[in-house]
């Protein structure tokens, strides 16, 4: 296999590449979604069951159904692939979320507002920074998730290391067969060690020392 | 802003302003009866305000009603005479300090983070900022250069609770509004941080409205003691002595309770007491000369102070080791000279001197209070009680003779103490 890996290595760095860049952006543009709508659920607490039925009910959609699904709508290729790992990445990042905000002692918002801070100056400042540790711990939850999902978005030609393990499961019993499919599923392993570390490094430097656990 | 811009030159005087309910009433959607019924009444610049009454008497409502945190359904409040509806809600937030229960920091901000917001929400720079947190440290009694960066679990409750008067203060407003600011911390904090409040507000004149549930810190605090009713109907508002000695309705008199008499304790202070002035030394001194002064004055101990006239303790002269006096690192409780004879009893009964050291503005050595001097005073409160009560008697006009009588037993208690 190592032998494997040297002969194809630009491909395999190329496609290790391409399968974190599309899981960065999907849980870039899952984060955003699911706070802006976090905030709003939290402001609507009749909207709030709703909000956990969906990511609960979500997660259970077989990603390769999502996918077929999309087909007809986003065609094949990256954007299909990025609009369907953005929904899985949205869910757990939802639920945290909704969670976080709620978590944040009323009391504080009312001395914040008391103080003459804005609504949107409350959000930014009180709501959103004390709610970041139970954010941050659904955007790993999430960004784990979607590495494997990413990987059935080669089916619809998305880009990643996805493709490697198609390739594999096409040739079975041909000489490469399990070459292919190992490396790649190693390869997204790997790589979502690294991304977890990253996001580590992040909650550090993100979170204020006075609300560190 | 113009009344926040005044009320900065005026270092001096009052610098509060009046606050004024005209028929003030909040009815809450789906509720029959109103939480706060038809309420006026004024404030007046510079004085402190205690609501106090049952939980559900309405009392944080009204409260909250000056900051517009919730908005009255009918009548008029103004601060300055100016309508708090006449400014944009945050901009009139902006000059009211809000100070409420355990101080309410920001966990995630810095204590200087915690007391510079609204000084950030009124764009003042940074250097003016900054200079201010470290002025404000100082005036609640806490080192800038150690607590300026700490975050508020690092802090102890009272401390906590200091930083949040200090962030009340940060921009200087006229008003201050104060929600069972002391509620969170246990006894002996919360005799000290009302303290150290009634000595800032000797120096600052602010217009405060506090709430509380505990008629003891009403009094003790009070310019004015609001005592609201269910419904938020003014039992009776009045100074603090009014309102021990002439209960305006059976419900105020109930709420003051029984122990009035003791409560009396609660209105004298200890700056009208005959302060005794035993032998001190200031850090860096000989401390030769210091037993020596000791000695001369009969002391059996004295009373360090540091170089800006603050006590740091009281060792007893046997303890003075070495050429020279160092801070005996004892952790000494004084009491402000605004502090009550009640407060003064309590705190000379946990020292082993039979007194307590008094302290005025920012922690400065006043003096010293023991047993005799409170006695002392007791007795003459006495006799002029006596005299009254004679006069009145005749009148027929007291009601509560057996209250005046009940002091007595204590006194002989506090004199069989105070042999040391």
């Amino acid at each position: 296999m190592w032998d494997f890996l040297v002969n194809r290595q630009a491909q395999f760095l190329i496609n290790g590449w391409n399968h974190a860049y599309l899981v960065i952006l999907a849980v870039f543009f899952g984060t955003i979604i699911a706070v802006a709508l976090a905030v709003v659920v939290t402001r609507l607490p009749a909207l709030e069951p709703v909000a956990n039925a969906v990511s609960a009910i979500g997660l259970t959609i077989p990603s390769l159904a999502l996918i077929g699904l999309l087909l007809p709508l986003t065609g094949l290729g990256a954007t299909t692939a990025l609009v369907a790992v953005t929904f899985y990445a949205t869910l757990p990042i939802l639920r945290n979320a909704v969670v976080g905000l709620q978590g944040v002692d009323p009391t504080l918002v009312e001395s914040a507002r008391g103080m003459g801070m804005s609504e949107p100056m409350t959000l930014l400042r009180i709501r959103l920074p004390l709610a970041w540790p139970v954010i941050l711990s659904g955007i790993r939850v999430s960004l784990q998730m979607c590495m494997g999902i990413a990987a059935i978005a080669a089916y619809v030609l998305g880009p990643g290391l996805g493709a490697w393990i198609f390739q594999g499961l096409a040739q079975v019993g041909g000489k490469n067969a399990l070459n292919l499919a190992l490396s790649a599923t190693i390869g997204i392993v790997v790589l979502a060690l690294i991304l977890d570390v990253l996001l580590l490094l992040l909650g550090r430097l993100t979170t204020s020392k006075g609300v560190r656990v | 802003m113009t009344a926040l811009e005044s009320t900065t030159e005026g270092k001096t005087g009052v610098s509060g302003a009046e606050i004024r309910l005209d028929g003030v009433t909040k009815i809450y959607r789906g509720q029959k009866a109103p939480a706060v019924d038809n309420i006026s009444l004024t404030i007046p610049a510079g004085e402190i305000a205690m609501f106090v009454g049952p939980s559900g008497c309405g009392k944080t409502t009204t409260l909250k009603m000056i900051n517009r945190l919730i908005e009255p359904s009918s009548g008029t409040i103004s601060i300055g005479g100016e309508d708090i509806r006449s400014k944009k809600v945050d901009e009139l937030r902006r000059t009211i300090g809000y100070v409420i229960q355990g101080g309410s920091l920001f966990p995630h901000m810095s204590v200087a983070k915690n007391i510079s917001i609204v000084p950030k929400l009124l764009g003042w720079d940074s250097s003016r900022i900054s200079a201010r947190v470290d002025e404000l440290l100082d005036l609640v009694g806490l080192d800038p250069s150690k607590y300026r960066s700490r975050y508020p679990r690092e802090l102890s409750g009272g401390q906590q609770q200091r930083i949040g008067v200090a962030r009340g203060l940060a921009a200087d407003p006229p008003v201050i509004l104060m929600d069972e600011p002391f509620g969170a911390v246990d006894p002996i904090t919360r005799q000290r941080l009302q303290d150290e409040m009634l000595s800032i507000q000797r120096e600052l004149r602010k217009t405060i409205v506090c709430v509380t549930h505990d008629i003891d810190e009403a009094i003790k605090m009070g310019d004015r003691v609001l005592i609201l009713q269910e419904g938020a109907h003014i039992a009776q508002y009045d100074t603090p002595e009014v309102v021990l000695s002439s209960p305006a309705n059976e419900f105020a008199q109930d709420f003051v309770g029984a122990g009035s008499s003791l409560k009396r304790l609660s209105l004298a202070r200890v700056s009208e007491l005959d302060l005794r002035q035993p032998t001190t030394a200031t850090v860096g001194e000989n401390a030769e000369d210091v037993k020596q002064r000791a000695q001369a004055n009969g002391d059996r101990s004295v009373i360090v102070l540091d170089s800006r006239n603050r006590p740091l303790g009281w060792p007893w002269v046997r303890q003075l080791k070495g050429s020279t006096i160092v801070d005996p690192g004892q952790d000494l409780v004084n009491l402000d000279s605004r502090a009550t004879l009640n407060d003064a009893l309590d705190t000379m009964l946990v020292s082993g001197h039979g007194g307590a050291v008094v302290t005025g503005d920012r922690d400065t050595y006043l003096g010293v209070v023991n047993f005799k001097t409170v006695t002392d005073f007791i007795e003459a409160m006495q006799r002029e009680a006596e005299a009254e009560t004679g006069a009145a008697a005749s009148n027929g006009a007291d009601e509560h003779p057996s209250e005046r009588i009940s002091i007595a037993p204590t006194d002989e208690e506090l004199q069989s103490g105070s042999a040391q």
